[in-house]
């Protein structure tokens, strides 16, 4: 009992990691309908850059603000060359994403270094025991940010102007701008809230997981899970995906082979796109000629 | 129209005289590497052209088929002592079956969600080869035995330079009388619009499974020679970032387009050698030379001779 406990609070842990790059992917898709396949290297930089700040001796009220900026400008950058890609077929923005990642990753090997890093603890070291299990502090605090950031999110979509100006644009940009939305701005301030909250994730993981310049290929590909369980597009769905993965994956690890944990995902994903293609949440979808 | 198959055209022609000629400018074993390295890319990318550039069906799934392929071949070969070509003869055969089986559910899927499923399987297969050690050796990889057809051992570069070569043309004959024909027209009609492909009558979900398949054939076999030749083999040959650069060559060189394939697989494998000497800004310069291809050529770079073809022919061409 103590050990599904144990296993449950690792998985809950890892689960809202994966809740937070889920919730990138969900922004940029909400108002561009593009698949950011390097959403995953905003988490990476926004952990190497908060390391590397707190190294220069920033505390840390500085240092995460600062990594959380730098990413948003990574953000800012990608939608720039999104706009200027004039071929908005879904295979090559793909590519163009994929090209970004493999940028951002280089340019960090490059200017970070390529060694594992981590951070001490925000709060304390010292883990809480709940009934014979143990959590850590820093785990409960990725899980109150990870909360606070998708209602935050849900507020910001369904209550305030922006938000739904937001969504308008993601469901038709011409009609949005009929309306006098400014698109483009939205489309930034997407890209730059998403590349944020990946951030943000980076940072708050940093203790528990460390980082690496090579982190984001696989938290992106699991988040893009987290986000396709849940239906992408829909916030609190991301979460809801972020920690069934991270739960099953790690009842797996714990009780069948630590070795097929990665596998976890992918075959999850797969069985939902396959019976589930809308996501667990997500209504039936019909194409139009 | 008539559907006579094409036996030797300029671009046939011109591809068997510049690899005749490649030779001389090849000085050592690491030369030769290369020059194979990207024929064999070029092959597994015509292959997968097929599928992404004329059918519109994307895989990022292709670098672990034709890795998987290739340790079927190398392990019977290697392991159980089989007559290299019947290795890959039953990896081809295994492998078919593979891809047909999960063809049905995946390729229902369109646009990212299919990136993401072949994505997917191509990820949980490159786990499944670095976990399963006792075959495959693991993450370190295995020693792969000598390759021979009936007999003739291939040992040198220069063997292997033509058995690629040899493999290279065939491929773009092949694809070049595939989608001239009825059956490529079709192809590019699935692409352009599915509900007209059905309208028309054509069997869309056969059509696709017909090409995952044979692009995955192609894959394996490209895959197993490659191993052959370097006589080693690693679950890195069938990662994720392997799928990706094979993606990446074909819409570099131009999607949808027969020497597409062949000029983005060569570019995207030899630069890396020679941004080598960049050291650590190596990602960095490949990833912006994606990204700036992808921005201002968005039809690869086999567009570039569109535009001297265009000067040359159609000198008053205007947009009416």
């Amino acid at each position: 009992m103590v050990e599904l406990l144990q296993y449950s609070f690792g998985g809950l842990t890892v689960g809202f990691i994966y809740a937070l790059v889920g919730l990138g992917f969900t922004v940029i898709y909400n108002s561009s309908k593009i698949i950011n396949f390097s959403q995953g290297e905003f988490v990476m930089i926004g952990g190497m850059a908060a390391v590397f700040l707190s190294y220069a001796k920033f505390p840390f009220v500085l240092a995460f603000p600062l990594a959380i900026i730098l990413s948003a400008l990574l953000g800012y950058m990608l939608f720039k060359l999104v706009s200027m890609s004039s071929n908005s077929s879904v295979t090559s923005l793909i590519i163009l994403t994929l090209g970004y990642s493999i940028f951002v990753r280089g340019a960090s090997q490059v200017g970070f270094d390529k060694q594992m890093h981590t951070l001490p603890a925000f709060i304390s070291d010292t883990p809480i025991s709940i009934f014979g299990a143990t959590i850590t502090p820093q785990a409960i605090l990725v899980i109150v940010v990870s909360l606070c950031i998708v209602t935050g999110l849900y507020y910001l979509f369904n209550k305030t102007k922006i938000g739904k100006a937001m969504l308008a644009t993601a469901d038709n940009k011409d009609a949005a701008k009929l309306v006098g939305i400014s698109v483009k701005k939205i489309l930034i301030m997407n890209f730059m809230i998403s590349a944020g909250i990946a951030a943000i994730g980076g940072i708050v993981l940093t203790p528990i997981t460390s980082t690496n310049y090579e982190i984001g290929i696989m938290l992106g590909l699991k988040g893009f899970c987290a986000a396709i369980i849940g239906g992408i597009g829909n916030p609190f769905g991301a979460v809801f995906g972020g920690v069934v993965l991270g739960i099953l994956e790690s009842f797996v690890a714990g009780y069948l082979s630590s070795e097929y944990k990665d596998a976890v995902a992918f075959i999850v994903l797969l069985l939902i796109l396959f019976f589930f293609p809308g996501g667990l949440f997500g209504a039936k979808k019909s194409t139009r000629v | 129209m008539g559907n006579k198959g094409v036996f030797l055209d300029r671009g046939i022609v011109t591809t068997i005289v510049v690899l005749c000629l490649i030779p001389f400018l090849l000085q050592n074993s690491f030369h030769y590497e290369i020059a194979i390295m990207c024929m064999l890319n070029a092959v597994i990318c015509i292959g997968l052209n097929m599928l992404v550039g004329y059918t519109g069906q994307i895989s990022l799934g292709h670098g672990a088929f034709a890795g998987l392929g290739a340790y079927v071949a190398v392990v019977l070969s290697t392991t159980f002592e089989f007559d290299p070509v019947l290795s890959i003869i039953v990896s081809v055969i295994v492998l078919a079956a593979l891809a047909f089986f999960i063809s049905k559910p995946v390729l229902k899927l369109e646009g990212h969600y299919l990136a993401m499923a072949t994505l997917a399987v191509g990820i949980i297969i490159s786990i499944v080869l670095t976990n399963e050690d006792e075959l495959t050796g693991g993450p370190d990889g295995m020693g792969v035995s000598e390759f021979h057809i009936l007999g003739y051992v291939f040992e040198n570069d220069i063997q292997w330079y033509i058995l690629s070569a040899i493999f290279l043309v065939f491929s773009i004959w092949a694809l070049q009388n595939v989608v001239n024909s009825p059956f490529g027209r079709i192809l590019r009609c699935i692409r352009d619009s599915e509900t007209a492909a059905k309208a028309i009558g054509a069997d869309v979900p056969y059509y696709k499974t017909y090409v995952f398949v044979i692009s995955v054939v192609i894959a394996t076999i490209a895959g197993s020679l490659y191993s052959y030749y370097t006589g080693f083999i690693s679950p890195e040959e069938s990662g994720f970032m392997r799928s990706i650069e094979l993606v990446v060559m074909i819409v570099f060189g131009g999607l949808g387009r027969i020497y597409g394939a062949v000029f983005g697989a060569i570019i995207i494998t030899a630069l890396p050698q020679f941004l080598t000497f960049l050291h650590d800004y190596e990602h960095m310069v490949f990833g912006a030379i994606i990204i700036f291809v992808m921005i201002f050529m968005p039809k690869g770079i086999v567009s570039l001779f569109d535009v001297l073809k265009v000067e040359k022919k159609e000198p008053k061409k205007d947009n009416t």
